[in-house]
Order: structure tokens, then C-alpha cells, then sequence
């Protein structure tokens, strides 16, 4: 099993070097977004309106985390069924995303897109909460508080493992 | 006549909810130590590491064991001896909304599910199931499901001269055509029988017995085995990473059924399997 350590935003170089399969321990700054934020990110889109953050110096992370206990920095972390997402990648795609997190496959169509923008798709173990929210250095809302675990959270992740999956 | 009062049924299913959001199942536990000792694959290996780590972390750090900390399922047994001072579910949903808000747990519930799929903010309401039984004791059999097992799930209703061979062959690529989505190693709860609402949940109490116990039917017991050791066979494995254990096991249950029809529904369950029983 090849291990790399990578800090986002990912070059197309470090991309290219990797593998299906590899580990990745990922570091630095995303977002996450699951169905509801992706619906309003695409909208946003096809409105041709700016994103509110820019996407292609970050990763997008299928995420909608569980509340803060007392003095925690975040609760629960993990990555949801990415296939779900799946009809907003041409778009997100074009616009400069490059960095997907989630976890389970995704449909032929989106493998081969993946590929053709040389994006990377990384998998995440799910199911286990209390190990990836070591990970995480921060974690705070960043947009949409209305959708509560499905609003769009910024985090600083460290060290983050994920497995690649399509590149 | 027993009257159970209903601070006590919210105080047993907030506790039970807690318990099984921090807590693995042991026996799901011990049968991912045990797998270490086959599972060669070496990034399965790193998986069922981290999956155990979890067990270990979740209670003492206090973070749930998934993000998903699931919709709540109770399945009652209301004995005819017992009075209650309110609607069992009221009492429930009580504990749900308790349970969402101090431990806390994500609210994962929308109130409408097709236009403004507004979240409910507190995981109501609870899907609560009521069975009247002899006696003067409450049973409840309550689990925390989450989502991405639940949409790989299915029902269908069979031809009745289909064979048990054809039967394991559609549960077979149901499941491996699902791959890694509804979060491997997981439980398979099979549901033959009934009526068309009957076997969904028939599929979901089998996820309630006994981890990998063999069905008292022989010709049931048959096909659980086929069915875990075809599946096994396919390489999908722990989290879809490959190896040799994509499911842990599947429970079988049977209800008599109208002579045109042969229902069969399964239900998916997730490797975090939280699940308890309560007897007040």
C-alpha cells in the first residue's frame, strides 16, 4: 500500500502520480456539501454567478457532520454515498472542482469525467466517526445554517485518511 | 393490571439510544477481531483496523460511532396486562428529541419528503412498530439506522414457483451490484413472506437476532450460507476496499403468505449495527 501525505490545494501533477487504491493522509482546507447544499451550488451555477468559495483550490467533502458536545471541536465526521452527487460533477467539474471525498462507487459516466478533467475521487471509511474527527482541526459553518447538518461546514482537516478511488 | 409510568419508557429508550450511538455491538465487535485473522488483504486489514480504533474511541471520547447517528426504529411488544399514561409513541418521540439535543446526535429527519424537506431539528418522529403480546411486560427492540444501507435496500414480489436458488441469485447481485454504498461489512435481514408491507419489515427484525445465529429452518439455514459465502466470494469487501468480507451475515425470516404471491424484501444494515433490547 503506497501512503502519501498531501496538503490541498492538489497540483495535477500530485494527482497524476497517484493510483487507485493508494492511501492518501490528507491535510489543509475544505468544504463539505451534501444533496441540498450541491442543489443550491448548482443553481448558483446555472445563474452564472460566482461560487461562494473557490472551488478549485479546495476538496469538496460528502459530509453532513453530527453537532459539537461541550468543548469538542466538531462531533461526528464521515463521508455519505457519493453517487447521490453524482448529476452535479460535469458542472462542478467545469467550474474548477478537482477534489472529491466521499465514499461507495460512482456511476460510469462520473468515473470517466473524473478522468478526463484529471480530478481525483477519494474514499473514506464510514462508519468510523471517532477516528476521522482526530483529523479535524477546525470546523465551523460556513454558509446555509438554515440546512443545519446539510449547510456548508469549512474545515482544516490534518492528516485526514482516505483511500483514492477514481483519477 | 402493571402501569408503567411514562418518565420511565423515555428514560429506557434515551438511555438505550445513547447506548448504541457510543457503544459497538459486541458481537459485531468480536467477529471483526476474529476477522483479523483471516482477512489478508492488506488495505481491508487497514480498514477493519480503523473500524475497531473506532469501537474503541467512540465511548471514550464521546463522539458518536457514525455521523449518520441514524432515524430511530422500535419495534414494541405491549403486554395485555400493561397500561400506559400516553400513546407509546409519544413517550419515544420524547426520548428521540431528548436524546438529539444533549447527547447531541445529527438531525437527519425532514418533515415533508418531496418539496421543502425541511428538517424536524430534533429526529422526530421515531418509526415505531406495535405488537400486543400475554403478560405484563413491555419489550422493545430499538436500533439507529442510517441512511446509505437503507437506500441499497429493496422488496419485491415473487413469482410463488420461484426456486430458492433463483431467489439467492437476485439477494446475490442485489448486494454486490449495491458494492461499498450501504457501508460494508454488513448484516443482510431477509424478509420471505407476508404481504407486501409484511416482508420490509420482517427484513428489518431479522436484523435484530443474534448476529450470525442459524435459522431453526434447515432449508433457511441453507440459504443464509449460500448467500454469505457467494457474496464473500465477489471481493467487494470491507468498505468496498476488497478482501474477503463484504457480509457478516444473513438472518432469514418466514410469515405464511397468499397463495399467488411470494414477497421477499431485504434490508441492508451497515457495519456500525446499532441495535438493543429493552424489557421494562
Amino acid at each position: 500500500m503506497r501512503i502519501f501525505e498531501l496538503t490541498l490545494p492538489l497540483s495535477i501533477d500530485t494527482i497524476g502520480k497517484l493510483k487507485p487504491k493508494d492511501k492518501v493522509l490528507l491535510s489543509g482546507e475544505l468544504f463539505t456539501a451534501r444533496d441540498a447544499a450541491h442543489k443550491r451550488l448548482a443553481k448558483i451555477l446555472k445563474n452564472g454567478d460566482d461560487l461562494p468559495f473557490d472551488i478549485s483550490k479546495t476538496a469538496l467533502f460528502y459530509c453532513g457532520p453530527s453537532p459539537a458536545g461541550d468543548g469538542q471541536i466538531c462531533g461526528a465526521i464521515g463521508p455519505t454515498t457519493s453517487y447521490r452527487m453524482d448529476r452535479y460533477v460535469p458542472e462542478f467539474l467545469a467550474a474548477g472542482l478537482r477534489v472529491m471525498i466521499g465514499k461507495g462507487e460512482r456511476s460510469a459516466e462520473t468515473n470517466s469525467i473524473i478522468r478526463q478533467y484529471h480530478a481525483l475521487y477519494l474514499s473514506a471509511i464510514g462508519g468510523i466517526s471517532a477516528v476521522l474527527s482526530q483529523h479535524i482541526v477546525s470546523c465551523e459553518t460556513y454558509l446555509w445554517q438554515e440546512l443545519g447538518t446539510e449547510a456548508i461546514y469549512r474545515m482544516v482537516v490534518d492528516s485526514f485518511p482516505c483511500y483514492v478511488s477514481i483519477c | 393490571m402493571r402501569c408503567i409510568p411514562a418518565k420511565e419508557i423515555v428514560a429506557a429508550v434515551f438511555e438505550a439510544i445513547q447506548y448504541i450511538s457510543y457503544n459497538p455491538d459486541p458481537e459485531l465487535h468480536k467477529f471483526l477481531v476474529n476477522a483479523l485473522q483471516y482477512e489478508q488483504d492488506e488495505l481491508a486489514r487497514d480498514a477493519i483496523k480503523a473500524i475497531l480504533e473506532n469501537h474503541k474511541l467512540s465511548p471514550v471520547n464521546r463522539i458518536p460511532l457514525c455521523q449518520d447517528t441514524g432515524t430511530t426504529i422500535v419495534f414494541a411488544q405491549i403486554g395485555v396486562g400493561i397500561c400506559l399514561e400516553e400513546p407509546l409513541t409519544e413517550s419515544i418521540n420524547k426520548a428521540v428529541r431528548d436524546a438529539q439535543k444533549s447527547l447531541p446526535l445529527r438531525a437527519s429527519m425532514v418533515q415533508e419528503p418531496l418539496f421543502m424537506r425541511k428538517n424536524t431539528n430534533t429526529n422526530v418522529p421515531a418509526f415505531v412498530h406495535i405488537e400486543s403480546i400475554p403478560g405484563d411486560s413491555l419489550i422493545l427492540e430499538i436500533a439507529q439506522k442510517g441512511g446509505g444501507a437503507e437506500n441499497t435496500s429493496f422488496s419485491v414480489m415473487l413469482n410463488p414457483s420461484s426456486e430458492s436458488d433463483e431467489i439467492i441469485d437476485l439477494i446475490c447481485s442485489k448486494v454486490i451490484e449495491s458494492g461499498s454504498k450501504p457501508c460494508p461489512p454488513i448484516v443482510l435481514g431477509i424478509g420471505i413472506g407476508g404481504n407486501f408491507e409484511l416482508a420490509p419489515i420482517l427484513a428489518k427484525k431479522a436484523l435484530f437476532e443474534k448476529l450470525g445465529r442459524a435459522n431453526s429452518i434447515p432449508e433457511y439455514a441453507h440459504m443464509e450460507k449460500q448467500i454469505v459465502e457467494r457474496i464473500n466470494k465477489q471481493g467487494c469487501g470491507v468498505q468496498g476496499l476488497g478482501g474477503k468480507i463484504t457480509v457478516i451475515a444473513a438472518h432469514i425470516k418466514s410469515a405464511p403468505c397468499h397463495i399467488a404471491s411470494l414477497p421477499l424484501a431485504v434490508n441492508m444494515q451497515c457495519h456500525v449495527h446499532r441495535h438493543t433490547r429493552v424489557e421494562l
